[in-house]
């Protein structure tokens, strides 16, 4: 990835989430140049998607680890802002209990349950959203990297993974809604989410942090930490043999990917309004491989690109031709396997380029 | 027979009693009493008497057709008119203003039942003598036992003597005048029956001599323990069936990724696309020959593997070769594949699930001892070891087979000696997919018929593999049994879904516990 | 533990591994001195990739000891353990990080701290820089350092690999088959370079090569079925009837 590239990127996120939140509240409605919140909140959602895509390159691209279940991350960071947005509702549910959310208050529960203390507090909230994801990435990946499994096996256990949390999460008894998640939210730290100026700024604000993590993300592959990794991905074996203990560099870049992860589970949230048990379901995982794959496995910047391109793609394909959908998707994930392996960014950079 | 009977019967009871006729009557007089307890001794004591008018009388009182007219007559209501119940002779110009309803209460109800059991303890179907005597049990009535030793003496068939047996038992407890020594034999009869109904019967009774009430209380916990090594093999029984399924959708994956390391994630499609094919066969079946509907899935097996296998090796060919070397790449290619493929079907055949029918020698089920079997389980577990056997036999003693271990174990070598490796790679991906298939038309049986059915099967399947150990059928064998038993050990303790997500943590941990499954095959060979 | 005497670097005893019953290793005994240069040869299937496998803890031996230096039991190590030990170990098909340049290969080789949390902000010393340029003349390859090293040649990627090693300080080196592949010019070169390698450390080469092995002139092992068949200079094993029969004499 060449600073061009990176500079380019930023400068792009960083614009085009101001010019749309700008076109949103300074231009009247009706003006041509109105955006409306429609619009702000799809492209909010993009970017969330795009920190989940730039997590999974990190882990994919550069360490070798094909994760088939980062959406789990995402989507417990995700839960726990919702376990937030679901205390800040107070009163104003429909059952009108001021500490039990609606759902809980249907199925009869008289008291909060332990692991709901805390959440109405937005700062723990966010601790959780960072600390949940990645106290599982760091158990799952110690026990996984220290076995050194790898390669396939390791993607079909974290799809195993994810497809646990998936059931798990669909039982009521769990205390996070089962099926119907957490949704009906009202307001964050005191603002209304149905405000154009709440969505604008949650869209700023998304952007603010895909940026900050970009420039992590840059930092960690350009460091000599960076080179081993990239060395651990090519020849695992080889690294051990001059003295490199792989396992704990995978177990960081991973741990470190499952908090991005969460931080944007935890922006995507507020901006969609539910979440729900279907965000762990394996397909979405995949999902967001191929995102990376369209853009170039290994870049990072195209690892955004990916996610804006392929989700304004379905954006586009599920209004005018949903039954089309599957099969542009599916032969999305055949043709960038087969003819694109570079993805989009390796049209236009040199074979091989050194990230 | 039947007249045999009869007269061994009327015989019986004109020694037993010498003046039947006047009893009988006494019976059909009692009938038309008015207070209940007339009635159900009425009905008890017509049913004992064995007239042939019997039957028809009581069962028209069960059916609320018996009417009491002047004079003490007794008429059935039938759709041609009214019936003495005496004689059954028609009866002409009845005056329906005069009749009364006989009316039946609880315990009539009862005594009823008992009364057509003990009637029907001398029919002529063994069937029907074996619901009588189970009724017996149920109903245990003291007054049925002369009847009942009757019935017992003529039996022939030994399994409804022991059902009438354990009725003698059941209502003997119940009888104020059985000696001691009968009622302990008639626990010790319970006892050996063991099942539920047993065990209540006996936990309910009272006021027996202590040496009865000891005897019960033994059996009762003798029959809990049976209980509870019955409900094991229950749960034996369930793994097993869940473990063949599991076997059935794993095994072509065995070959796909065990033996050829080609990470298939359009595997479940292949099942789907088997249960398709039986859906089609079925639809094909009921249009032209509606006859042959018990042979569809012996039709749907072998044309499901072909579709199956032709689309795996077209997959093979169109898409896996370009990819080997690259199982990650080739993961999300086929990934692509499945959605494609899923899509397809819908389109074709509709979001929506499929009928697909079970031909009636699957349906049912049978009783062994304590648990049941239903026949469609049974056949898939039949079913899935055949599938298995197949295999087995195909790589090992076929022509094929034996290239596509060469092929397998040393591509290279292989090659230098003539194998067409590239056809060899095409014919066992093929295999593997016409196997998925085949279990897709097992699975059409107990899942629904819908475009994702695959989906549901490919983790598991993936899991199964893996955890037996790649590359080997027998471990994947073993495993998918084990994951199948303890899937239904767990459900009962933690719930279905609680239990498989125990068992997915537990296999999460187990793979990096062991990386290579329970039987890894080891050596250098592994490790290129 | 009985020692053959101090100056010891390397010390395997009686070491057995099988392979579901196949014998890779059988009972096999080596003593390495330090500062000595050592070929083993062997057939096919002898057990010589194993023996490496085996000191640089890739594989656990079912029996045996392996000592290394005064007391060190390497079986109860890890590779990366015994790699910060001062082993290094050379790989039959040259692996070197290719997307990575000349250089960044021989940076992740120097000896230095290997966690994460040190590497994760490390940044380039001088001391560093003067080591590789050291390096990148003696191997030869100064003026490719910012080459990616898979577009080096087979030849040059053997060397680098080489310097890789060197970059690690290693008391003793383990080298598989070193000239495999390459010209009679390369082949030469390399000789002189593990001679010149030996001067300051030990060094165990596995090679087919008889001229090679002949050039470098030092203590031959042969090894054969997992044991150490004969044990000399080249031309004491060559005359030995055993070795004639089951490797030199077909």
């Amino acid at each position: 990835m060449s600073r061009a590239a990176l500079w380019l990127c930023l400068v792009a996120v960083l614009a085009g989430a101001v010019v749309l939140a700008g076109l949103n509240l300074a231009v009247p409605e009706g003006a041509s140049l109105h955006v409306s919140t429609y619009v702000v909140s799809l492209a909010g959602k993009y970017l969330c998607f795009a920190i989940l895509a730039l997590a999974l390159d990190l882990v994919w691209g550069f360490a070798g680890i094909l994760s088939l279940g980062h959406a789990a991350f995402f989507a417990l960071g995700g839960y726990a802002m919702g376990m937030y947005l679901m205390r800040e509702i107070g009163p104003r549910g429909v059952y009108g209990n001021a500490i039990l959310p609606d759902f809980m208050v249907f199925l009869n529960w008289k008291e909060l349950p332990w692991y709901w203390h805390g959440f109405d507090n937005p700062g723990f909230a966010l601790l959780m959203a960072i600390a949940v994801p990645g106290v599982l990435a760091l158990v799952f990946g110690w026990l996984a990297f220290r076995s050194r499994v790898s390669g396939v096996y390791l993607s079909i256990i974290t799809q195993a993974l994810t497809y646990a949390l998936l059931l798990a999460f669909f039982r009521n008894d769990m205390g996070f809604g089962g099926n119907n998640g957490l949704t009906d939210f009202k307001d964050i730290v005191g603002f209304d989410l149905h405000a154009d100026a709440t969505r604008d700024g949650l869209l700023l604000l998304t952007a603010v942090m895909l940026a900050l993590m970009l420039v992590v993300a840059r930092f960690v592959v350009t460091s000599r930490f960076g080179k081993v990794l990239i060395a651990v991905r090519d020849s695992e074996s080889r690294t051990r043999f001059l003295g490199y203990r792989p396992e704990r560099y995978k177990l960081f870049v991973f741990v470190l990917s499952a908090v991005m992860c969460g931080i944007g589970g935890a922006l995507y949230v507020p901006q969609i309004g539910i979440i729900n048990p279907s965000e762990f379901s394996p397909a979405n995982s995949i999902e967001a491989v191929i995102w990376v794959a369209v853009g170039g496995r290994g870049t990072l910047v195209g690892a955004i690109l990916g996610a804006v391109l392929v989700n304004f793609g379905k954006t586009i394909f599920t209004g005018a031709l949903p039954e089309l959908w599957l099969f542009a998707l599916g032969a999305l994930f055949i043709l960038v396997t087969l003819l694109l392996p570079n993805g989009v960014l390796g049209l236009f950079g040199k074979r091989g380029r050194k990230p | 027979m039947t007249m045999l009977c009869r007269l061994l019967l009327l015989l019986v009871l004109s020694v037993a009693a010498l003046p039947a006729r006047a009893q009988t009557e006494d019976a059909f007089a009692g009938l038309a009493s008015d207070d209940f307890d007339g009635i159900g001794q009425a009905v008890t004591a017509l049913a004992l008497s064995g007239d042939k008018q019997a039957a028809p009388t009581i069962r028209a009182l069960q059916a609320e057709a018996l009417f009491a007219g002047a004079e003490g007559a007794l008429l059935i209501k039938a759709e041609s008119g009214y019936l003495d119940a005496r004689t059954g002779a028609p009866v002409a110009d009845v005056d329906e203003d005069s009749l009364n309803l006989v009316k039946v209460n609880n315990k009539v109800r009862r005594a009823v039942e008992a009364g057509l059991g003990s009637l029907d303890l001398f029919a002529t179907t063994p069937e029907v003598r074996r619901k009588a005597a189970g009724a017996v049990f149920t109903s245990r009535d003291p007054a049925i036992l002369p009847a009942l030793a009757r019935a017992l003496a003529q039996e022939k068939d030994a399994g409804v003597a022991t059902v009438m047996r354990e009725a003698q038992a059941a209502s003997l407890l119940e009888s104020t005048d059985a000696t001691e020594a009968d009622k302990l034999a008639a626990v010790a009869t319970l006892r050996l029956r063991g099942d539920l109904e047993a065990q209540s019967l006996l936990a309910s009774l009272h006021d027996q001599p202590a040496a009865v009430t000891a005897a019960a209380a033994t059996a009762i916990s003798a029959i809990a323990r049976l209980q509870q090594l019955w409900s094991i093999v229950q749960s034996v029984i369930y793994g097993l069936s869940l473990g063949s399924v599991l076997l059935l959708a794993a095994a072509g994956l065995a070959i796909t990724f065990g033996v050829m390391g080609v990470i298939n994630m359009a595997h479940g499609e292949m099942v789907m696309l088997g249960a398709y094919t039986t859906f089609v066969v079925q639809e094909v079946i009921r249009a032209y020959a509606p006859g042959w509907f018990g042979a569809s899935l012996f039709i749907a097996v072998p044309l499901a593997f072909l579709v199956s296998g032709a689309v795996g090796i077209l997959i093979e060919r169109g898409l896996i070769r370009f990819l080997y070397g690259r199982p990650l790449e080739t993961l999300l290619a086929t990934w692509g594949l499945s959605l494609v493929l899923q899509q397809a079907v819908r389109s074709v055949f509709g979001a929506n699930n499929r009928d697909v029918g079970t031909p009636a020698w699957m349906s049912g089920a049978t009783q062994w001892g304590g648990v049941t079997v239903t026949y469609n389980r049974l056949t898939i577990v039949v079913f899935a070891f055949l599938v298995l056997a197949a295999l087995m036999a195909t790589l090992r003693y076929t022509a094929l087979g034996l290239r596509m271990r060469a092929v397998t174990q040393n591509r290279r070598m292989a090659a230098a000696m003539g194998i067409r490796t590239p056809w060899i790679d095409a014919l066992t991906f093929g295999l593997g997919s016409g196997i998925a298939g085949m279990a897709g038309v097992a699975l059409s049986q107990i899942d629904n018929v819908s475009p994702n059915l695959g989906q549901g099967y490919i983790i598991d399947s993936f899991m199964v593999v893996v955890f037996g150990g790649v590359g080997n059928l027998w471990g994947t064998l073993v495993s998918a049994m084990t994951l199948g038993i303890v899937n239904k050990f767990l459900e009962p303790v933690a719930g279905a879904v609680l239990g498989k997500i125990v068992v997915l943590v537990l296999l999460i941990l187990f793979i990096q516990r062991k990386p290579r499954g329970m039987f890894p095959l080891k050596g250098r060979a592994v490790e290129a | 533990m009985r020692r053959p005497h101090a100056d010891t670097l390397l010390y395997l005893n009686g070491v057995s591994v099988s392979f579901d019953g196949f014998k890779a290793l059988n009972a096999l005994s080596l003593v390495v001195e330090k500062g000595e240069m050592r070929a083993v040869i062997g057939p096919n299937g002898a057990g010589k990739t194993t023996m490496m496998d085996v000191i640089t803890g890739k594989t656990r031996p079912d029996e045996g000891d392996v000592v290394f230096g005064e007391d060190v039991d390497l079986t109860k190590l890890d590779e990366p353990a015994i790699a910060a030990l001062g082993i290094g170990r050379k790989f039959q098909k040259p692996t070197v990080f290719e997307p990575h340049s000349v250089w960044d290969n021989l940076l992740l080789a120097l000896a230095g701290d290997r966690r994460p949390r040190f590497t994760l902000w490390a940044r380039e010393t001088g001391e560093e820089r003067d080591k590789i340029e050291e390096i990148l003349t003696t191997i030869r390859l100064a003026d490719l350092r910012h080459t990616r090293s898979g577009d080096l040649s087979h030849g040059q990627k053997q060397w680098l690999e080489i310097g890789m090693l060197l970059a690690q300080e290693p008391q003793l080196l383990l080298v598989d088959e070193p000239v495999a592949g390459m010209t009679d010019a390369e082949t030469a070169q390399t000789a002189d370079l593990l001679r010149e390698i030996n001067r300051t450390r030990s060094v165990v080469v596995v090679e087919h090569d008889m001229d090679f092995v002949r050039a470098l002139g030092v203590k031959v092992t042969v090894l054969h079925e997992g044991s150490v068949l004969s044990e000399g200079n080249l031309d004491h094993v060559s005359a030995d009837p055993k070795v004639i029969e089951v490797y030199l004499g077909r």
